[in-house]
């Protein structure tokens, strides 16, 4: 979806954390490929979910995008200006509309200040002094994340974790962000708690038409919740499209592995038996990952051509405009044949 | 698929287990009862603090004697746990029951090789030779489908990636052949392609061994692969149990209904919210009087009488199902009925 002027545009975004070694004098021995050449668009208003297993690089991608970690190559553009290098001077400005939400709901919040000076925190820093004063505009973020404005002077300890990431979720609020980077938001919370945390987002995105970045490992979730989907494997985009194609239609293997290894809480007997794909191994070191493409060592389908060329992120044959798969071997809707299943299973074994 | 002609391998009968604390009396598990036989698989679903976790080491005997009040009856194999002493636990541990936790790595002594671990748990249990438990380490590990076993076995943990360490903790619980394996949590810190891996692995070795197994999970997703039967604990309580057909497909507590309402699904309406619980789980040291579930309950006044917030419902069982509601049985058709409606696709 190459818009014509979207909010976020990335383009070979890559992330290399140095490895140092070596005695008496420390030197670069080797690089963790967090991040390995990411293209993608956000438009104003959408939410984009991006997915992945551990160690895909989805939560680094996020604090690159808010510059909380500096590129090793390639650009981040907001509203067409380049803010991959630029500095803290002129970072300032787009901070206050890029606004992050985190996993954490313990660790995020500093115990010792009050709930009111957590939220107001960004305007303090930014010199924005709303009209009516501050703290009438922290009670109005109050009630709107559905807690009691006359907890302005709590602490976060006297909260429960659902209401702790309401706080979170106030405070990215507050400077009235364009785009809001959710890194795994509901994650740590009850399941009960979980849609209570996902409602609120949804009501926030779609009433204010604040524009999401939704990194999480929940493929429900994200589906719920995500307009597109990006799934990610070992720093690198495999799949992105849009939800009803990504989830009705998986064109990359390990989109369509890890959308058939989510358990599901039916037990529907009528119901056409859900596909079971089994994927044999771990997910490789980012140090040294595979040549080609990175799934090869647990893809079925794997030949020689995909240890030496990586794929494309392209649009496949068959595909939707907007849905690109970066794989040499698309799939099909037809169902996986099952000696190849059988061989991988031995393989495991 | 509770077969009533066997007889229950592990039977628990009006569990309670207290902790004092500073702050006054936990009641962690007020009143819990149920059974389970060879070969089966129980999942134990609840969210944090309802008490699954505490039954659990409950049985296996890992609490402090000091600051903890246990009332009730605990039967393996019908002998009576709860009044068995250190010494006769230990033999059992290990031996006839058996538990993999969440986080295996801090489960397993970083000093110590994983062949090391799971030959010494051999060696206590069956006295054989350290050749002889080499050899049954190295068999286990492959059994649970490590690579390269014969090598993998001098691997310390940290050594072993997420889903191998998981895999090596199954090694080590199952070297003896337990009758009972208690698995709390086990894939909840796993991705999910290699969630799939252990679930299955689970499965084959329990059908391999008629393993009976305690499943102690929060994800319903999980429950409905690996379960047969199902049990609810909210506060410290079953609220609802039966099969895992009756319970998910057809749930007849209030919370069992929310905690499905909460959940989305890969085929289900987008864009429309979520139907979450208000409210959060209760503190134990001060719970709600009556039902516990009752100030999160929307069903609560639809009760004559107030009769949630008072009486404790009874949890009658009949057949292996049952559930602790004050509702009628007209009442919940009548309110459930959307929930079919809109779990089918």
């Amino acid at each position: 979806m190459s818009n014509t002027n979207p909010l976020l545009d990335v383009s070979g975004l890559t992330k290399h954390f140095p490895i140092k070694g070596g005695f008496p004098i420390r030197r670069t021995v080797g690089a963790v490929q967090a991040v390995d050449g990411l293209d993608f668009q956000v438009n104003e208003g959408e939410s984009l979910g991006l997915v992945g297993e551990s160690g895909c690089g989805k939560s680094t991608t996020g604090r690159l995008i808010t510059r909380l970690l500096e590129p090793t190559a390639g650009t981040v553009r907001y509203r067409g200006q380049d803010i991959t290098h630029a500095s803290r001077r002129e970072l300032a400005p787009v901070r206050s509309e890029i606004q992050m939400i985190f996993q954490d709901p313990y660790a995020s919040l500093n115990p010792r200040q009050t709930v009111g000076k957590i939220i107001s925190g960004p305007m303090e820093i930014n010199d924005i002094n709303p009209a009516g004063g501050r703290e009438k505009r922290v009670r109005e973020l109050l009630e709107i994340v559905g807690l009691n404005p006359e907890h302005y002077n709590r602490f976060p300890h006297e909260f429960s974790g659902g209401q702790r990431q309401r706080i979170g979720v106030a405070r990215a609020l507050a400077l009235e962000p364009k785009l809001i980077v959710a890194d795994e938001p509901v994650s740590a919370l009850d399941v009960s708690i979980q849609a209570q945390v996902v409602n609120l987002l949804q009501k926030v995105q779609q009433e204010l038409g604040i524009a999401f970045v939704f990194i999480a490992h929940d493929l429900a979730i994200v589906r719920h919740f995500s307009q597109r989907v990006a799934v990610m494997y070992l720093g690198r985009i495999v799949e992105i499209a849009d939800r009803e194609d990504l989830y009705g239609n998986p064109r990359h293997p390990y989109t369509r592995a890890l959308l058939s290894a989510v358990p599901e809480a039916t037990v529907d007997e009528d119901a056409p038996a859900r596909e079971r794909i089994r994927l044999v191994g771990d997910v490789p070191s980012p140090i040294n990952p595979p040549t080609g493409c990175r799934f090869r060592t647990r893809c079925w389908k794997a030949t020689e051509k995909c240890a030496t060329e990586a794929p494309p992120l392209v649009q496949a044959e068959g595909n939707k405009p907007g849905h690109l798969t970066a794989c040499h071997y698309p799939e099909t809707a037809d169902p996986i044949p099952a000696p190849r299943l059988a061989k991988n299973t031995e393989a495991a074994a | 698929m509770t077969s009533t002609d066997q007889q229950p391998f592990l039977s628990v009968k009006d569990l309670k287990v207290h902790f004092s604390t500073e702050d006054g009396v936990v009641k962690a598990v007020d009143g819990l009862s149920f059974d389970l036989v060879k070969g089966q698989t129980l999942g134990i679903v609840g969210e944090s603090g309802s008490g699954k976790s505490v039954t659990n080491l409950t049985i296996l005997g890992l609490h402090d004697p000091a600051r903890t009040t246990i009332e009730g009856e605990i039967l393996l194999d019908g002998k009576e746990l709860l009044s068995a002493s250190e010494r006769e636990l230990e033999r059992l541990r290990g031996n006839k029951m058996s538990m993999i936790f969440q986080d295996a790595l801090a489960s397993l002594s970083p000093y110590h090789t994983v062949g090391t671990q799971i030959a010494e748990t051999y060696r206590k249990h069956t006295g054989a030779s350290k050749r002889e438990a080499r050899a049954r380490a190295i068999e286990m590990l492959r059994r649970v489908g490590i690579p390269q076993p014969d090598v993998r076995v001098d691997d310390y943990p940290h050594q072993f990636s997420g889903g191998m360490r998981q895999r090596a903790m199954i090694a080590m619980a199952l070297v003896c052949d337990p009758e009972l394996l208690i698995a709390d949590e086990p894939t909840t810190a796993l991705d999910v392609t290699v969630q799939a891996q252990i679930m299955d692995l689970l499965k084959d070795l329990q059908q391999e061994f008629g393993t009976a197994i305690i499943f102690i999970t929060h994800d319903l997703g999980v429950i409905a692969d690996v379960a047969d039967d199902v049990l609810v604990m909210y506060g410290g309580r079953c609220v609802e149990r039966g099969t895992k057909r009756e319970v998910l497909g057809a749930p007849q507590h209030p919370y069992t209904l929310g905690l499905l309402g909460s959940m989305p699904s890969l085929d289900g309406p987008v864009d429309v919210p979520l139907s979450p619980i208000p409210g959060a789980p209760p503190s134990l040291l001060n719970p709600p009087t009556g039902c516990r579930f009752h100030p999160r309950c929307g069903f609560a006044e639809k009760v004559a009488g107030g009769l949630c917030s008072t009486e404790r419902p009874a949890l009658d069982v009949v057949d292996g199902r049952g559930s602790a509601c004050h509702l009628t049985l007209e009442q919940r058709a009548e309110f459930f009925a959307d929930f079919a409606g809109s779990r089918h696709h």
